[in-house]
């Protein structure tokens, strides 16, 4: 199947549509990782199983397909065409789907979701509160084509915007819509595509390279893996476009090797675009020629920045270099190279086929169209979401998240892992773009959105971004190596109770030294986490340093358990458990807890039925 | 178990034994051994003709290589952001504590290695522990023995 024009191309796309039946019945299995931890494919496998026994195979098809978004509900299946919901599958739920939903087209209460405001079922996806303030732009289409297959891109209108360019478009007027949507980068820094992709386009240089950053460094996030795994054909159109505006005849996709489906399906998608036509020489027939490599990552976080990426694709360590030299100039081999996000790339084709002026009209003044999040932590409804720029971290949290799990109070959002800062509850209204994040010390980083409650300790999670950087810093320059080691230690003495209030003052210098002669972005930003918990949440710090206690209960120097005699029945459950044989008592009499030997795992605290441990 | 040359050369030969994929190589050659043998980097840096400070020096700059061969069973702690909020830190504490090694380490009888990872996308799940290729949601410390006794039998 090679197509060698653009009207070849929808030639094959009214093909693959007349040859598919609107009204067949499709179940599309979430496959995502989340889903998959659900044991989502032994699901699957029963769709299929159950569907051949009842003698449908012909009648019914079966999807496996990348993050729903939902990950909260899974194992999740999604049954085309009413696109009705159904959540937290199990193997012995599928007979009864296949022989009622599909034979008898009816629902199934116990599998669909209970908007509990409204206080009834919904039967839909769209009709889900946590779909339905979400715009679902780049996700959406998740749930509606199998990764692997080519065909299901090109029969929900993809790789027509390759041919819009392709067929007519000059390069700089591929750059000028980009420029004109006002899409800003999705990587992290939020720097504007269209203006990078001039600057490469007017780099010297007859080679040059586009390259998509899929390292996904942010230890809480997993977005860009999930558009890589669930529409990889997205990336690659976004990719080609990219190419042929800025002059580029090769590129590189650089991913996580700990992300091996999103490896898998986005070699898959290369092979099979190469096969179409769409990548290698001559371009269905425009004589533009582009082709890609995947390289995998080493797994460093160092190595999503844009010039230790390329250094390590050169395979060489990755450290970073100094700014002064743009990549967009001197990028891989010493040529000039444009490095976008994942998430970007994928953003393009939307952007060439509904135009810059549609693209521009969704979002806040300063950052267009949506961002898609990885809302996880203390939070109801985790999972992806996909919102329009603007949009408040209530809604988000709140009306799309459902908030906080079990009655506890909402406390701060994270936002742009490590590199980014903690928003507390007052600024819940802040809606969400670039500039605000940035303005109230955050930032919007790659997506990472984490919800801390009441229990969560401000302190411990700066310590949690600092040690995680400390580790990850490549050690090239002095501040940042040496800054960060003595940021972790400064912070550790106060979560162990050792802490001065000197110490704030030094870690307030400390961060000043970081931000302003680290020589990459890891150590300029890496103040963030810190600098933001002791702007909102000082109390905190001080009652750590000052009265040696930590209010959430997580910093262990700093909590003491012990058995209030009182509500203790004596059943011997937390005796049984405790690995430091720290508690003793006699049957049906109040036990005893001794401090001095306590290791302070918590399990006595988990494992009582009776509310008797007491953690302060 | 150590590296077989033709092994790591029909792995270099998959590369064209171009110095650019280095990274690729020695990944390969983790997947294949679990793990990178010295003598193995050795013979990589003799193919591609490259000096082996460079070959070592990629090997131990990413943390995802080991230079010492891992046990039968692998034992992930999720430590990304979304898992640490939930506790996931006291899940690895125990783990430490029931195996006697830190993470990083494998035990003397090269029964478990025990390793951190960062977020394995199952947030909804956290904290999470992959054990093998089996996920482990919502742990806690109480749980850490219910899964090291189910690998026993
Ligand atoms: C320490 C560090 C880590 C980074 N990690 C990533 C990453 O994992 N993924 C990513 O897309 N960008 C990451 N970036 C940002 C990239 O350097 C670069 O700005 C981005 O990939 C450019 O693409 P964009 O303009 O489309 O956002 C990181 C930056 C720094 C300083
Ligand atoms: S700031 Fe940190 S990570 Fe960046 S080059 Fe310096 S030492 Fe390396
Ligand atoms: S588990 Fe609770 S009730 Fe039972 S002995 Fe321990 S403290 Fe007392
Ligand atoms: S916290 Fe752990 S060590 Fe301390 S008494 Fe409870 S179970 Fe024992
Ligand atoms: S992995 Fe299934 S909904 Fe996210
Ligand atoms: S942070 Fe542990 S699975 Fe995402």
């Amino acid at each position: 199947m090679k197509v060698i024009s653009a009207k070849e191309l929808e030639d094959l796309r009214n093909e693959i549509l007349a040859g598919k039946d609107q009204d067949k019945p499709c179940i599309a299995v979430c496959g995502g990782p989340g889903c998959l931890a659900n044991q989502c494919l032994e699901v699957r496998d029963a769709f299929v199983n159950e569907i051949a026994a009842k003698g449908l195979t012909d009648k019914v098809d079966v999807r496996t397909t990348g993050c729903h978004g939902f990950c909260e509900r899974g194992p999740i299946a999604l049954i085309y065409p009413q696109e009705i919901f159904y959540q937290r599958l199990s193997i012995d739920d599928i007979p009864e789907i296949i022989e009622q939903t599909i034979v008898n087209n009816k629902t199934i209460d116990r599998l669909l979701y209970t908007d509990d405001e409204a206080g009834q079922l919904v039967e839909t996806e769209g009709e889900v509160p946590f779909y339905k303030k979400q715009m679902r732009l780049i996700l959406g289409n998740n749930s509606k084509i199998d990764p692997h297959s080519i065909e299901d891109y090109i029969a929900i209108g993809g790789y027509s915007a390759l041919v819009k360019v392709l067929g007519g478009m000059q390069p700089m007027d591929v750059v000028d819509e980009i420029k004109n949507s006002g899409i800003r980068g999705r990587g992290g820094g939020g720097f504007p595509t269209g203006r990078k992709w001039e600057s490469t386009r007017n780099a010297q240089g007859d080679i040059k390279y586009v390259i998509c950053n899929a390292d996904e460094g942010d230890p809480g996030a997993f977005m860009d893996r999930s558009i890589l795994e669930g529409n990889p054909h997205s990336v690659l159109e976004g990719m080609i476009i990219g190419a042929y505006a800025i002059g580029s005849n090769e590129g590189y996709v650089y991913v996580r090797n700990e992300y091996p489906l999103a490896l898998k399906n986005i070699n898959l998608a290369i092979k099979q675009a190469r096969e179409a036509g769409l990548l290698g020489d001559n371009i269905l027939g425009s004589g533009f020629g582009f082709d890609l490599k995947v390289n995998r990552g080493g797994g460093a976080f160092v190595c999503g920045e844009s010039t230790a990426l390329m250094a390590s694709l050169e395979g060489k360590p990755g450290e970073p270099r100094a700014k002064y030299i743009h990549t967009s100039d001197k990028g891989l081999w010493d040529r000039p190279s444009n490095l976008n996000n994942v998430e970007t790339w994928a953003n393009i084709p939307l952007i060439i086929n509904n135009g810059a002026d549609w693209y521009s009209a969704i979002g806040t003044e300063s950052s267009k169209g949506t961002k898609v999040f990885s809302l996880v932590g203390k939070i109801n409804n985790t999972g992806l979401v996909e919102v329009p720029m603007g949009m408040t971290l209530r809604e988000i949290i709140f009306d799309i998240g459902g908030g906080i799990p079990d009655g506890k109070a909402f406390k701060a959002v994270q936002t742009g892992g490590p590199s980014g800062g903690c928003i507390p509850e007052s600024l819940i209204d802040l809606p969400v773009d670039y500039d605000r994040l940035t303005e109230v010390g955050s930032m919007m980083g790659s997506g990472g959105m984490i919800v801390m409650d009441e229990d969560t300790c401000m302190v411990d999670v700066a310590l949690y971004f600092i040690n995680f950087l400390m580790e990850e810093s490549c050690g090239k320059c002095v501040p940042c190596r040496e800054g960060l080691l003595r940021m972790g230690e400064i912070l550790t003495n106060i979560t162990e109770g050792r802490g001065r209030m000197e110490d704030l003052d030094l870690i307030q210098d400390l961060s000043e030294v970081l931000k302003d002669a680290s020589l990459c972005g890891l150590g300029q930003t890496a103040p963030n986490p810190v600098m933001s918990t002791l702007k909102y949440f000082r109390d905190e710090y001080e009652a750590h340093i000052k009265d040696h206690k930590c209010p959430a209960g997580v910093c262990t120097e700093l909590i003491t358990y012990s058995i209030d005699a009182d509500n203790c029945t004596g059943c011997g459950l937390c005796l049984k458990k405790c690995p430091a044989e720290a508690i003793t008592g006699e049957t049906k009499q109040p036990h005893v807890l001794d401090a001095g030997k306590c290791i302070k795992c918590g399990i006595c605290y988990d494992v009582c039925k009776f509310d008797a441990v007491i953690k302060e | 178990m150590t590296a077989n040359e033709s092994k790591v050369d029909s792995i270099i030969d998959e590369y064209n034994a171009e110095p650019g994929s280095l990274i690729s190589i020695l990944q390969d050659i983790q997947l294949e051994y679990n793990y990178l043998p010295e003598e193995s980097l050795e013979y990589v840096a003799k193919i591609l003709d490259i000096p082996r400070v460079q070959v070592f020096g990629v090997a131990t700059f990413f943390k995802a290589f080991s230079l010492k061969p891992k046990g039968k069973q692998q034992i992930h702690v999720c430590m990304g952001t979304a898992c640490h909020v939930r506790g996931s830190k006291k899940v690895l504490e125990e783990l430490e504590r029931k195996l006697e090694i830190k993470a990083g380490d494998t035990t003397d009888d090269g029964e478990y290695t025990l390793e951190t990872v960062n977020c394995v996308g199952a947030c909804a799940l956290g904290p999470v522990v992959v054990e093998n290729e089996k996920y482990h949601g919502e742990m806690t410390p109480i749980k850490v023995e219910s899964l090291l006794n189910s690998k026993k039998v």
